[in-house]
């Protein structure tokens, strides 16, 4: 037997054994997320011994890797061919899995100019409620063969099965990255930001917090240079750009790490509202320590954004609430999908 | 059942000219641009706003009538082709551009707008919609969504997923629907990733925001000639691995080339195996150092020629070939039948080799326009559709090209969609239970199966006899070809 059909094997044993008892079953990698979703229910399956790189040819902008597969080691592969995973994807504290990262579809500060993580995700394979495993879109850049189910995986926070492999998108490390400071209100960062992105600045990230706007940009020599004089500011030594990009991917800027944290996404030029912490996203996503109001829901659904608890919200209410026909389809496709309820139970939605 | 309730409902619904019943009317919408499949809608409706769409599917999913949603008919995978007995619903009259926030970058527009007007509505400021469709000039928006559509610059700007933010529409009940938003992320499983390329069985898209990006200051492309196919197809290869992304990388065979030259002179290199059009974008020093490092790199990999274009006006010549060798596919024969299958790079090499060998058995010619940036070839098969036995022998070449892209890893469809024309090939790529996962999705969104139904997911009993043809995943032909 093909030793990738061996580990597959084992999981799916591993699967139906615990199927055997009824038991829903908590889908975990490094449990770098838990805190994440609305509720952790159900017995722990443990996914990260099923790892490895199962594929990487830089030529071919794509690695393809088991969903126990820990960051660090793919970053390590990527990192020998030049290459790296352009949606940043946060720690938070430890060394999430491939599988978590997909996912949980969480993007760090390039997002808004590269691409969100269901962007990258060019395929997957999931493991069903019976056991079996199935494909879905492959290892090219362009697949349109039947409907886009990999990534719709993306963000599924494991409802709808186990994503046990993931083909990932993967781009060249930019030849230059420069972070450039201003001492801006929030007001006129999200202005500048968009304004900026408007003119074709090669921005990879454009953040601000606490009266200070940072902008990164990344590209060939020559178009940084370009833009760093035409955007003037203070340039930030190099360790201390990234070690701030670090805190705003991670969360760990002062203010962030308090009890109370909701994460708000609206357009990018959503008018700033009083109270947000940090705006990253080039304005398109505002944290904000309390909602002392009860506004934030509103305000931000006003705006056709939405307002997520990240932390200090009990459960069940954390998720901005869906509109009536987009919940049916949530329960239509998890009553297909996984129609026992084995699978993280309660974690996306509190009742699905 | 009786056509003419339906009809009079439809009539009490819409205005008069939005209605259409005569066969002579209803002729025009019988195929897409796959023309080898044709039929002549029950009934063609054409509304004009939101409102009228979500009426007629109201009505419709009553009265169990299937829907057909339509865009431009530029489709090559007979997405578009009517349902017998069904109704045609025409987007086509919904084509206001809403609005356009310059400074947020994105353009509100309804279905029936086409691809290229985004554009030009966005030019004033600076601004351009990224996926460029061979079709852009006629191609809308809504076919766009429904297909995923890509173009030439996909490597470098994504597909229609990677520049579309939200939609809004109907689901064939009537319900009213709305999935992704002009921020970055809705809360909820990603149901406009799911609908995004679901071609039109899921729901009828009213609206959709398009992302806006700056467009580049300056473009330059280069012409690399090789004495032989593999030589280009290492190239591509070290282009990408040297961490360049061209904003469009394309190939041409000597049957591609020899077919446009004498059409519109693009000054193609004819003792070529093959060309390489490879073109920067972005800030002039940032393409005059990338334009230095790619014609470095294609001489390194043994180009023949090597002409960078000098002037906009040269590089839209070079450029011409490319885009005209659809049309030029036409002159040289009465029909001709495109194919989309993707592939690893690494192996376009035996690919067209073994086209080469599969246009000897067949008896049929073949010429291949490849986007090789990003692995999706589009073979055009040239064939005769008033000789018996031609169209048949056309199609079994292409599904067993289409063979060839899965059994080395890749795809039956890189940008043009399933449809109607696919269907047997879905039973190759596809396991039975992945099958059962799209008709899943299908169920969960229409349990009725009344939106462009018997497309796309083909039925267990279909691939069954397609199986006692062939034979799924492992014994395919080409049995000798690496495979991983």
């Amino acid at each position: 037997m093909h030793p990738e059909d061996t580990l597959l094997g084992a999981l799916r044993g591993r699967l139906l054994e615990a199927l055997r008892h009824g038991t829903p079953l908590q889908l975990r990698g490094a449990g770098t997320k838990d805190f994440y979703g609305e509720r952790l229910e159900g017995e722990v399956f443990a996914l990260a011994a099923h790892r490895g790189v199962l594929a990487y040819a830089p030529e071919e902008l794509v690695i393809t890797a088991r969903c126990g597969t820990p960051l660090s080691e793919l970053e390590a592969t990527l990192r020998e061919g030049g290459q790296f995973l352009p949606f940043e994807p946060p720690r938070f504290g430890g060394d999430p899995t491939v599988g978590g990262i997909v996912a949980s579809g969480l993007a760090g500060p390039r997002r808004p100019y590269v691409g969100a993580v269901r962007d990258f995700v060019l395929g997957a394979r999931l493991m069903n409620a019976r056991g079996e495993s199935l494909r879905f879109g492959g290892q090219v850049m362009k697949n349109v063969a039947g409907f886009d189910v990999a990534r719709l995986l993306c963000g599924s926070l494991g409802v709808l099965g186990i994503i046990t492999e993931v083909s990932l998108k993967v781009l060249p490390r930019p030849a230059r990255e420069e972070t450039r400071q201003f001492e801006w209100p929030a007001t006129v960062a999200v202005q500048t930001f968009n304004s900026w992105a408007a003119e074709g600045i090669p921005l990879s990230a454009a953040a601000w917090s606490a009266g200070c706007a940072r902008v990164r940009l990344s590209g060939a020599h020559a178009a940084v240079q370009a833009a760093a004089l035409r955007l003037g500011g203070e340039p930030l030594a190099a360790q201390h750009g990234e070690a701030w990009w670090t805190a705003v991917r991670e969360l760990t800027l002062p203010g962030l790490t308090g009890p109370v944290l909701w994460r708000v996404s609206v357009p990018p030029i959503a008018p700033v509202q009083a109270g947000s912490v940090l705006i990253d996203w080039g304005g398109a996503l505002r944290w904000h320590a309390d909602d002392a109001d009860g506004n934030l829901r509103a305000q931000a659904q006003a705006a056709d954004g939405h307002a997520q608890a990240w932390r200090g919200v009990a459960a069940g209410r954390r998720l901005h609430p869906l509109p009536v026909a987009t919940r049916a389809l949530h329960q239509r496709l998890k009553a297909r999908f996984d129609p026992d309820g084995v699978f993280n139970r309660g974690r996306l939605i509190a009742d699905l | 059942m009786s056509l003419e309730p339906l009809l009079d409902a439809l009539r009490r619904l819409l205005p008069a000219d939005s209605v259409l019943s005569a066969s002579e009317e209803r002729r025009g919408y019988e195929c897409d641009a796959l023309t080898a499949y044709r039929e002549v809608p029950a009934v063609v409706v054409l509304p004009r706003n939101e409102a009228e769409v979500q009426a007629v599917l109201r009505h419709c999913h009553r009265l169990g009538v299937p829907i057909v949603a339509r865009g431009a008919g530029t489709g090559l995978s007979g997405g578009a082709t009517p349902y017998p007995g069904g109704v045609l619903l025409s987007l086509a009259r919904m084509n206001r551009i809403l609005g356009l926030d310059a400074l947020a970058r994105t353009a509100r527009v309804e279905p029936g707008v086409a691809n290229l007007r985004i554009s030009e509505a966005a030019r004033p400021h600076g601004l351009y919609y990224a996926p460029d469709p061979s079709s852009q000039v006629a191609c809308t928006i809504g076919g766009n969504v429904a297909e995923n559509s890509g173009g030439v610059h996909c490597l470098k700007y994504g597909l229609t997923l990677h520049n579309v933010l939200g939609v809004r529409g109907y689901s064939v009940s009537g319900e009213r629907l709305h999935f992704g938003a002009a921020a970055l992320d809705a809360p909820g499983l990603d149901l406009l990733a799911l609908t995004i390329g679901s071609e039109g069985l899921l729901m009828v898209v009213t609206e959709v925001l398009v992302r806006l990006i700056a467009r580049p200051a300056c473009a330059r492309v280069v012409l690399a000639s090789f004495a032989e196919v593999r030589s280009a197809a290492a190239a591509v290869a070290e282009i990408v691995a040297a961490g360049i992304i061209p904003a469009a990388l394309e190939m041409m065979d000597r049957k591609a080339t020899a077919a446009v030259e004498p059409f519109v002179r693009a000054g193609y290199d004819l003792s070529a195996a093959a060309i390489l059009l490879v073109e920067s974008d972005g800030t002039a020093p940032e393409v005059e150092a990338e334009t230095a490092q790619i014609v470095a790199l294609l001489r390194g990999c043994g180009a023949t020629a090597l002409q960078v274009a000098s002037s906009e006006l040269e590089r839209q010549r070079f450029w011409s070939g490319r885009k005209s060798a659809f049309p030029a596919a036409a002159r040289l024969a009465p029909d001709y039948y495109c194919m989309d299958g993707t592939i690893p790079r690494k192996h376009v090499g035996d690919v067209l080799e073994a086209i080469e060998q599969m246009e000897d058995r067949y008896g049929l010619r073949c010429m291949n326009v490849f986007h090789a940036g990003d692995g999706n070839l589009h073979p055009l098969i040239l064939y005769d559709a008033q000789q018996p036995g031609s169209w048949e022998r056309a199609e079994r070449f292409g599904a067993e090209i289409l063979e060839l892209c899965v059994a080395l890893g890749g795809t039956i469809t890189g940008e043009h969609g399933v449809g109607l024309e696919k269907m047997n090939s879905m039973c190759v790529q596809f396991s039975p239970a992945e099958r059962a996962a799209f008709t899943a999705v299908k169920e969960a969104f229409d349990p009725a199966g009344l939106l462009n139904p018997g497309k796309v997911i083909p039925t267990l009993a279909r691939c069954a006899e397609y199986g006692r043809m062939h034979v799924h995943r492992g014994a395919l032909p080409h049995a000798a070809l690496p495979r991983f």
